[in-house]
């Protein structure tokens, strides 16, 4: 009978250590330590490069006072001007709008990155790793513009003509790797890394022609959008409607990978071609409509460019580096839309408050992407921020039990 | 008694000749590209003009070369030559010959074609141009462009054939240029700036080495992220630190240039191959090297198994994983020695992002070459003379527009990797962390 007993599971301790257990081996609690760990890096670079830091330094020893002091200071302002600038404006809460205009310049600027962010996430649910969605934004911010500048057309029909060609230009370029990986078999890293690079040269050639250079101007710079091809804004915000459309992407490609027979096969395809293949699932064409979707959301990430604020040119820089700063994002949301969606708003607010930060502090904007990288590489390496912080390791515990139970059950065998 | 029986059958089955299957793609694409050649360069030439081309021989004897050829013969010339070689692709596929005096005939027709093709477009380019075209400035100057593009491709090489995808390529040279640049600043000498880009190289290579090999990581995520950490830590140093002290760090060093005293003096070759930055030189040593050890040595043998076969290489006693990170750091450094080509070979004070994703051409480069030394190395030149084309065009003041001509190579490689040059084998198990 005693023997017996010991069969049992380890009885936990209590409820609450039991809770603390799953807490701290969850992903969420993965996430915020990540972010943790970044903002402490980010506070290191940010006091290092400080004057006043640097000089405190030197007499560290005998007056430690100054240098926390300057250290509290510099990385304190940076800091406070970032928060600010991506979420609410402490100082100037004179009216409600003002108060959450950083707020609104935060969800602006993470249209894009969700977009481009459920595009290269649905990518690596199939198994393949789009790196171009850079790429596919300028096709499809070209296809747009052009659209959107020679046409003449009711505002509601060409905005929605607009945002179809957006999609369309951006499919077509995600087509291309799909096509080429489905039937050649060929490596779709490279090829929609070689991709972004036509991509920027074909618009650069395009600039250089007539139908796509602004009258009267030198520059390499389109004719502006017409006024027609725009967003409605909502309350007299920043918000407009890119970002509902956006919200509904990400709503959409929930329903397909969660929902859809295509979803199921993407899925599928994804965990193991091999047994998609042998369960009858055509992994080819897989590749190819993910590639389609996903460039054509890819695509639609440059519509926010264009299509936000009034009278916007068709530009070389029109991608800004939405595509790669999508891998990011798609990677810190676990390629998940819902994930994407909050990823999206945190790297969004990163840039609304690093412009801040840099225009006020004097911090350089280029420390965002010290911290987004650093969030992305711990977030993809849990046991290195167990590590830091000592957190135990669910694998292990598991792998313990299963030997109590072994050892538990031998014992019992040996007493039969 | 059956199994007598069966026996002389086999036999007279394996007497039959087993013929190889042909692939018509090779004479389909020179027959195309021929036709191109005739319509586009031969037929579009007005009659009567001339292209100039100048060679700087680099010898006192001989000196400068002149050419003026007419432009409809010389490339009649060249289109026919074109036409020839695709004759013999087409007999050598129907024939199903392979070699021809032990070398084999796809790659040397390819080779030929390919600079008959490209040397027929210069003519055409420069045809009734007043100004020559300068064919020995057009080579040293590609040659000196592919060299961030080489070290890039032989630190691809050595990580993926180790089995560890290296996408971090552009970090390490940017990590390489600016370390480079900072120390060589610093102590106003470039050779401590030679001495610290593999350094810098080598941390990102460890870093990649430490969440790919040890955490499992997917090395491509790896890749990517690290780069934008690299772009990011070296932007921002460059915005705080070194904008802030440009007494010191403005100041740029310049590794020198040698002419190798005999070898400079070959005509033509001697100029292009031998009166070069000192990093070249590196380079040449870098790429013998590593082809003769990567594929005669013991230390090769072992490198490649961990990346073919991981477990049958554990089974014999090679520790899988260090070799793995040992060699990965390895890589760093040889691209990070790269990285010093952008700020210490160019004499320039380092600049935000001036890596410019040159480390992804790299990795092409080294696909396009089919993870080997050698063939990354043609396939970065033609990256590099890609590049130039378009300087050396310039000058000429030949309006293509460039941006194609940018694009060229791009589309080479993917024509490449989508199986019309031919099919190449990554490592069997590159990207696979090895839990042994």
């Amino acid at each position: 009978m005693s023997d017996l007993n010991e069969v049992q599971p380890v009885q936990p301790v209590s409820r609450w250590s039991d809770a603390f257990k799953k807490m701290a081996t969850s992903q969420v609690l993965t996430s915020i330590l990540a972010i943790v760990v970044a903002l402490v890096l980010g506070a290191i670079l940010i006091a290092a490069a400080d004057g006043d830091v640097q000089r405190s330094w030197g007499y560290l020893f005998s007056r430690p006072g100054d240098f926390f002091s300057a250290l509290g200071g510099s990385v304190g302002s940076a800091y406070s001007a970032l928060f600010q600038g991506a979420v609410f404006n402490i100082s100037s809460s004179y009216t409600v709008g003002q108060f959450f205009a950083p707020l609104t310049k935060t969800i602006a600027y993470s249209v894009p990155l969700i977009f481009a962010g459920l595009a290269l996430g649905m990518g690596f649910r199939a198994g393949l790793f789009n790196i171009g969605a850079q790429g596919q934004i300028i096709l499809g911010a070209t296809l747009c513009g052009y659209l959107g500048f020679t046409l003449n057309l009711p505002a509601g029909i060409h905005l929605v003509i607009c945002l179809l060609g957006a999609f369309i230009g951006g499919a077509l370029w995600g087509f291309i790797p799909g096509i080429l990986k489905a039937k050649t078999g060929a490596n779709e890293v490279i090829v929609t890394i070689m991709l972004n690079s036509i991509a920027i040269f074909l618009l650069g050639w395009l600039l250089t022609l007539q139908a796509f250079r602004s009258p009267g101007s030198n520059m390499p710079v389109s004719p502006r959008m017409a006024p027609t091809a725009q967003f409605p804004h909502f309350f007299g915000t920043t918000i407009d409607l890119g970002f509902v459309l956006a919200i509904l992407a990400a709503i959409l490609v929930w329903w397909i990978m969660e929902r859809s027979t295509l979803g199921f096969r993407i899925r599928a395809v994804g965990e193991n071609p091999d047994a998609a293949r042998t369960a009858g699932m055509n992994v080819s064409m897989s590749y190819v409509w993910v590639m389609i979707i996903a460039g054509g959301l890819a695509g639609l990430a440059a519509t926010s460019q264009l299509l936000s604020s009034p009278a916007q040119q068709l530009n070389i820089d029109i991608a800004s580096t939405f595509g790669f700063d999508a891998i990011t994002v798609a990677l810190l949301g676990r390629s998940k839309p819902l994930g994407t969606v909050l990823a999206g708003l945190l790297f969004g607010g990163l840039r609304a408050g690093g412009y801040l930060m840099q225009s006020s502090t004097g911090t350089p904007i280029d420390i965002i992407l010290v911290l987004q990288s650093v969030i992305v590489l711990l977030i993809a390496a849990p046991p290195l921020v167990r590590a830091i912080f000592r957190l135990p390791d669910p694998e292990r515990e598991r792998k313990a039990e299963a030997r109590a139970h072994a050892r538990a059950a031998k014992k019992e065998v040996a007493a039969s | 008694m059956s199994l007598m029986n069966t026996q002389p059958d086999l036999d007279h089955e394996l007497e039959h000749e087993v013929l190889r299957p042909r692939s018509w793609k090779m004479p389909v694409a020179l027959t195309i590209f021929t036709l191109v050649a005739l319509a586009g360069f031969c037929l579009t030439v007005d009659s009567g003009v001339e292209s100039k081309v100048a060679i700087v021989t680099g010898n006192s004897l001989i000196g400068t070369i002149n050419l003026v050829l007419p432009s409809f013969s010389a490339l009649l010339v060249f289109t026919v030559a074109m036409a020839a070689l695709a004759g013999i692709s087409w007999w050598a596929t129907a024939t199903r010959t392979v070699k021809i005096g032990g070398v084999r005939i796809g790659s040397w027709v390819g080779i030929l074609f390919g600079t008959f093709f490209v040397s027929a477009f210069l003519l055409w380019a420069v045809a009734g141009r007043g100004v020559a075209l300068q064919f020995t400035s057009l080579l040293s100057g590609a040659l000196f462009l592919s060299i961030p593009l080489i070290f890039g491709a032989m630190a691809g090489t050595v990580c993926e054939r180790v089995g560890v995808i290296n996408v971090s390529i552009e970090g390490q040279l940017l990590a390489g240029a600016f370390l480079a640049a900072v120390l060589g600043a610093i102590t106003q000498n470039p050779w401590i700036g030679l001495l610290a880009a593999p350094i810098a190289g080598a941390l990102i290579g460890l870093l990649l080495a430490l969440f790919a090999v040890r955490y499992w990581v997917d090395h491509i995520i790896v890749g990517v992220v690290l780069n934008v950490l690299v772009g990011g830590l070296t932007s921002y140093l460059f915005s705080t630190v070194l904008t802030r002290n440009p007494d010191v760090f403005a100041m740029s060093v310049k590794l020198p240039i040698w002419k190798i005293p005999i070898l400079s003096e070959i005509p033509v070759l001697g100029p292009v191959l031998f009166a070069q930055s000192v990093l070249v030189y590196i380079m040449y040593l870098a790429v013998i090297i590593l082809q003769i050890m990567l594929f005669k040595s013991k230390w090769g043998l072992r490198l490649r198994s961990c990346g073919e076969h991981p477990r049958a290489a554990d089974t014999v006693g090679i520790k899988v994983n260090r070799t793995r990170v040992v060699n990965t750091i390895l890589g760093g450094a040889i691209a990070g020695l790269g990285g010093a080509y952008f700020t210490l070979a160019n004499g320039l004070a380092f600049g935000k992002h001036m890596s410019g994703g040159r480390g992804y051409i790299a990795l092409a480069a080294m696909i396009l070459g089919g993870w080997k030394p050698k063939g990354a190395l043609v396939a970065a030149l033609l990256f590099g003379f890609a590049d130039n084309l378009q300087n050396s065009l310039g000058v000429v003041g030949v309006e293509v527009p460039s941006q194609f001509m940018l694009m060229a190579p791009y589309l080479v490689t993917i024509f490449a990797v989508a199986g019309l040059v031919g099919r190449v084998h990554p490592p069997a198990m590159e990207g696979k962390p090895y839990k042994g």
